[in-house]
C-alpha cells in the first residue's frame, strides 16, 4: 500500500510537469502579450515614451525570452530577470492586471470561493440521496414521475440562466441581494450580525444554482444504481427475515447504491476551486473563476497559469484520494500489481 | 489453414467457404432488436422524433425565418413580441397581428413600443421577401412568413439593433445544433480509435495510450476550454473560430470514451466469440469489426449521444462569456450574451427566447441518450 502510494506520487511529477508545460503554451497560444495591447493603448493615447516602458517592463517580465525559457524561469529551473525565483522558489509570479503578486489575489479569493463550493456540495448530498432512495423505493409512482421531471428540466437549463433567472425573481419576491457576495455597505465593515447576515442571504441563490445541475445529476444515478441493488436476492432475504422496510433499505442496499460515488469524491476537490466558474462570472461572486475568465482575457500569463495549474494539481490528489477511498472500503479492489483495468 | 488445422485436429472441417445465410444459427431471429426495443421506451422515441424535425429544418431556415439572422431594423428597437390573432373585434379576420405604436418616453428619452390595438396586419404566407441562396447557392426569395407590405413582423420580439428574434433564434440553431453533431463525431472517432489501440495491441501502447488519458482527464474541463477558446487568433474568419470551437470540444472529450471503449475491447477479447474467431484465423481487423464492433457500438453511442448535449451546452457558456462564438456568427450562446444584463432582461425579457430551444434540445438528447443505453443493454436494469 504504501508503496503504491510512492510510486502515485512519483508519476505525479512527471505528469505535473507535461500538465504545467501545456497550460503555459495554451495560455501563451495567442499572438501577442499583455503589453502588446497595453502599448497599443498607451500610443493611441499619444504616451510618449510608451514603448520605452514597454521594453523596461518586458524584460523584467521575462517577456522577452523564448517561450521555453519563460516556462523554465516560471518553474523556477532558470535564472530570469530576478534571478533563480519561480514556483519551486515559492514565488508564484505577478499578475500584470492587478500590479499585485499572485499569491494575495488568489489567496484574497480562494476563502469565497471553498465556502460557496462547499456549501453547495452539502446541499447536492442532502438532497440527492434522499431524492435518488424515494424515487427508486417508489418506481413508477406520481413521486418517481415527478422527481425523474424536475432531474430532467434542471439537467437541461444552463447554470448560469438558471442563476440569471432565480436572481431575478428572488430580488423581486424575496428581496434577497443580487451580486456580490454582500451588500456595498458592508464591505469594509468589520464582522457583525448584519454581515453575515448579508452573506448569508447572498449565498442562498449561488449555491442553490451550483447545487441544481449536479444534484439533478446525482439524483438519477442514485436512483439507478438503488434499482440496481433491490433487485439483488439479499434484499429479499432481508425483509423474508422480517426486518423493517426502513432497515431493509437503509441499512444494506443505500450503501451499496452510494459506493459508485465513492469515485466522485476525487473530483471534489478541484471542485471547490474550480466549480461554478460561469455562475460566479453571471453573480460577479468574488471567486476565483471570475479572475480566471479574465486573466484569460487579457492574456495574464502567471495569474492564469497558476490557478490552471493549481486546479490541476488538485485534480491529481483528488483522483489518488478517490483510488485510495475505493481500495480501502471495497477489498476486492487491489492497487498496483498490473490489476489494471 | 483449413487443411492444414484438419490434418492436425483430425476432425471434420467443412472446406466449404462460409455463407452465412445457409447457417441455422444465423438463422435464428434475434432478440427484439435496438429500434424496437427504443420504439418500446416512448419518452425517448419521442425525443428522437423532436430532434430528428429539428434537425430535417436546418437546411430550410432561410424559407422558415421572415428575416435574415443579421438584418436590422432602426425603426424596430426592442420591438416587444406580436401574437398571431384571428378575430378582431369578434370578426375574423384571418391570420394577423396588432401593429406598434412608438413613443418617446420622457424620462428615459428612449423610444418605447406598444402594441396598438387598432392597427390590424394582416400576415402573408408564402411571400416574397429578402432575397437568399437556399442550400447556399440557388437564389429565391420566398418566405413563410411575411409581414403585411410595408409594416414589420417581430414575433418574437426584436433586439437592441432591430433583428428579428425569431429568424435569430431559427439562424442561430443551425451553429448551436451542429457544433455538438461534429464535436460529438471528433470525439467518437478519437476514442474508438484509441480504445482499441490500447484495449487490442496492449503492451506498451496500452500504457502510453492511458497515461495520456489519465493527464487529460486531470485538466480541468471548463477552465480549460475557457483557455483553448481564448486562445482561438482574433483575427480568424468566424467559420474558422466555429470549426476552432468544435475540434476544442471534441478534442477534450474523447478520453472518457477511449477508456470505456478500451475497457470494453479488454472484456470482449477474453470472450469465448472472441478466442474462437482468432483461432479460425479472423484478422484483427475482422474480429473487431465484425465480432466486437457490434458488441459495444450501441453502447457507445448511446454515450455519445449523452454527450451532445454537454458540448450543446458549452458552447452556450463560451459563447455567453464572450469566450466562443462571437457576434457576426449567430448562435444561442451569442444570443444569450446580450441577455447577461439584469436591467436589460426586466425591460426586454423577451431577449432569453433561446433558453427555450437549448432547454428543448438538450432534454430530448438526454431523454433519448437514456433511452438508446437502456435498449442497448436490456440486462442493466
Amino acid at each position: 500500500m504504501l508503496r503504491y502510494v510512492a510510486m502515485r506520487l512519483l508519476w505525479m511529477i512527471p505528469m505535473l510537469l507535461f500538465i504545467s508545460a501545456l497550460i503555459f503554451a495554451i495560455i501563451q497560444l495567442p499572438p501577442g502579450d499583455y503589453l502588446t495591447t497595453q502599448v497599443f493603448e498607451l500610443e493611441q493615447q499619444g504616451q510618449a515614451g510608451a514603448q520605452a516602458k514597454a521594453q523596461f517592463l518586458r524584460k523584467e517580465y521575462n517577456l522577452d525570452r523564448p517561450l521555453h525559457e519563460q516556462y523554465l524561469i516560471w518553474l523556477g529551473l532558470m535564472e530570469g530577470s530576478r534571478g533563480y525565483s519561480g514556483l519551486l522558489q515559492g514565488d508564484w509570479g505577478q499578475s500584470f492586471e492587478f500590479q499585485k503578486p499572485v499569491a494575495d489575489i488568489v489567496a484574497h479569493a480562494i476563502g469565497p470561493t471553498i465556502a460557496i463550493n462547499a456549501l453547495a456540495v452539502l446541499v447536492i448530498y442532502f438532497v440527492a440521496v434522499p431524492l435518488g432512495v424515494l424515487a427508486a423505493v417508489r418506481k413508477n409512482s406520481v413521486i418517481d414521475g415527478t422527481i425523474s421531471t424536475l432531474i430532467y428540466v434542471a439537467m437541461a437549463i444552463p447554470g448560469f440562466l438558471l442563476a440569471l433567472l432565480l436572481l431575478y425573481y428572488a430580488n423581486r419576491v424575496f428581496g434577497l441581494g443580487i451580486g456580490g457576495l454582500m451588500d456595498p455597505q458592508y464591505e469594509n465593515a468589520p464582522w457583525s450580525w448584519e454581515k453575515l447576515g448579508s452573506i448569508v442571504s447572498h449565498m442562498i441563490i449561488p449555491v442553490l444554482v451550483i447545487a441544481a445541475g449536479a444534484a439533478a445529476a446525482m439524483t438519477r444515478r442514485m436512483r439507478a444504481n438503488l434499482l440496481d441493488e433491490l433487485e439483488k436476492p439479499y434484499v429479499a432475504a432481508a425483509r423474508a427475515r422480517g426486518l423493517s422496510e426502513t432497515k431493509v433499505i437503509w441499512k444494506y442496499p443505500v450503501r451499496m447504491a452510494f459506493s459508485p460515488f465513492i469515485a466522485d469524491i476525487g473530483d471534489l476537490l478541484p471542485g471547490l476551486v474550480s466549480g461554478s466558474v460561469i455562475v460566479s462570472v453571471v453573480l460577479s461572486l468574488p471567486a476565483v473563476g471570475p479572475i480566471l475568465v479574465r486573466a484569460l482575457q487579457s492574456q495574464d500569463v502567471y495569474l492564469a497559469s497558476f490557478i490552471m495549474l493549481f486546479v490541476a494539481i488538485l485534480t491529481v490528489i483528488g483522483m489518488l484520494i478517490s483510488d485510495l477511498l475505493l481500495a480501502w472500503l471495497d477489498p476486492r479492489i487491489r492497487l498496483g500489481q498490473g490489476a489494471r483495468r | 489453414m483449413t487443411d492444414a488445422a484438419a490434418r492436425q485436429t483430425s476432425r471434420y472441417v467443412s472446406q466449404a467457404p462460409f455463407q452465412p445465410e445457409d447457417d441455422d444459427a444465423a438463422n435464428v431471429p434475434n432478440p427484439p432488436n435496438f429500434m424496437a426495443r427504443l420504439r418500446a421506451q416512448r419518452l425517448a422515441y419521442l425525443a428522437f422524433g423532436v430532434l430528428l424535425t429539428l434537425y430535417a429544418m436546418l437546411p430550410f431556415i432561410e424559407f422558415l425565418a421572415p428575416y435574415d439572422s443579421e438584418t436590422r431594423n432602426p425603426d424596430a428597437i426592442y420591438a416587444p413580441p406580436q401574437s398571431v390573432r384571428l378575430f378582431h373585434d369578434g370578426e375574423f379576420r384571418g391570420p394577423f397581428v396588432y401593429g406598434y405604436s412608438a413613443r418617446v418616453n420622457e424620462e428615459t428619452f428612449k423610444r418605447e413600443f406598444t402594441i396598438d390595438k387598432t392597427k390590424v396586419q394582416p400576415l402573408r404566407f408564402f411571400c416574397a421577401g429578402e432575397a437568399y441562396h437556399f442550400l447556399g447557392f440557388i437564389p429565391a426569395n420566398t418566405r413563410l412568413i411575411c409581414a403585411a407590405p410595408g409594416e414589420s413582423l417581430f414575433l418574437l420580439g426584436s433586439d437592441r439593433l432591430g433583428r428579428d428574434v425569431l429568424s435569430r433564434v431559427l439562424y442561430g440553431g443551425r451553429v448551436s445544433l451542429t457544433i455538438g453533431l461534429f464535436g460529438v463525431t471528433i470525439s467518437l472517432v478519437l476514442g474508438v480509435f484509441f480504445g482499441v489501440l490500447a484495449g487490442y495491441v496492449g503492451g506498451w501502447v496500452d500504457t502510453v495510450i492511458l497515461r495520456i488519458i489519465e493527464t487529460l482527464r486531470s485538466l480541468p474541463e471548463l477552465p480549460i476550454w475557457m483557455a483553448l477558446a481564448a486562445a482561438l487568433p482574433a483575427a480568424w474568419s468566424p467559420l474558422w473560430i466555429y470549426f476552432g470551437i468544435t475540434l476544442i470540444l471534441g478534442l477534450l472529450d474523447w478520453p472518457g470514451l477511449a477508456r470505456a471503449v478500451r475497457a470494453r475491447v479488454l472484456a470482449l477479447r477474453e470472450e469465448e466469440f472472441a478466442i474462437a474467431a482468432r483461432l479460425m484465423g479472423a484478422s484483427p481487423a475482422r474480429i473487431m469489426t465484425l465480432h466486437m464492433a457490434p458488441n459495444f457500438m450501441s453502447h457507445l453511442i448511446a454515450s455519445a449521444t449523452l454527450a451532445v448535449p454537454a458540448m450543446i451546452l458549452g458552447e452556450t457558456a463560451l459563447s455567453f462569456l464572450g469566450l466562443g462564438l462571437k457576434p457576426p456568427v449567430t448562435s444561442w450562446g451569442v444570443m444569450l450574451n446580450e441577455a447577461q444584463n439584469l436591467a436589460v432582461l426586466e425591460v426586454y425579457p423577451w431577449l432569453l427566447t433561446p433558453l427555450i430551444p437549448v432547454v428543448v434540445v438538450v432534454l430530448a438528447f438526454n431523454l433519448l441518450g437514456d433511452g438508446l443505453r437502456d435498449a442497448a443493454d436490456p440486462f442493466s436494469r
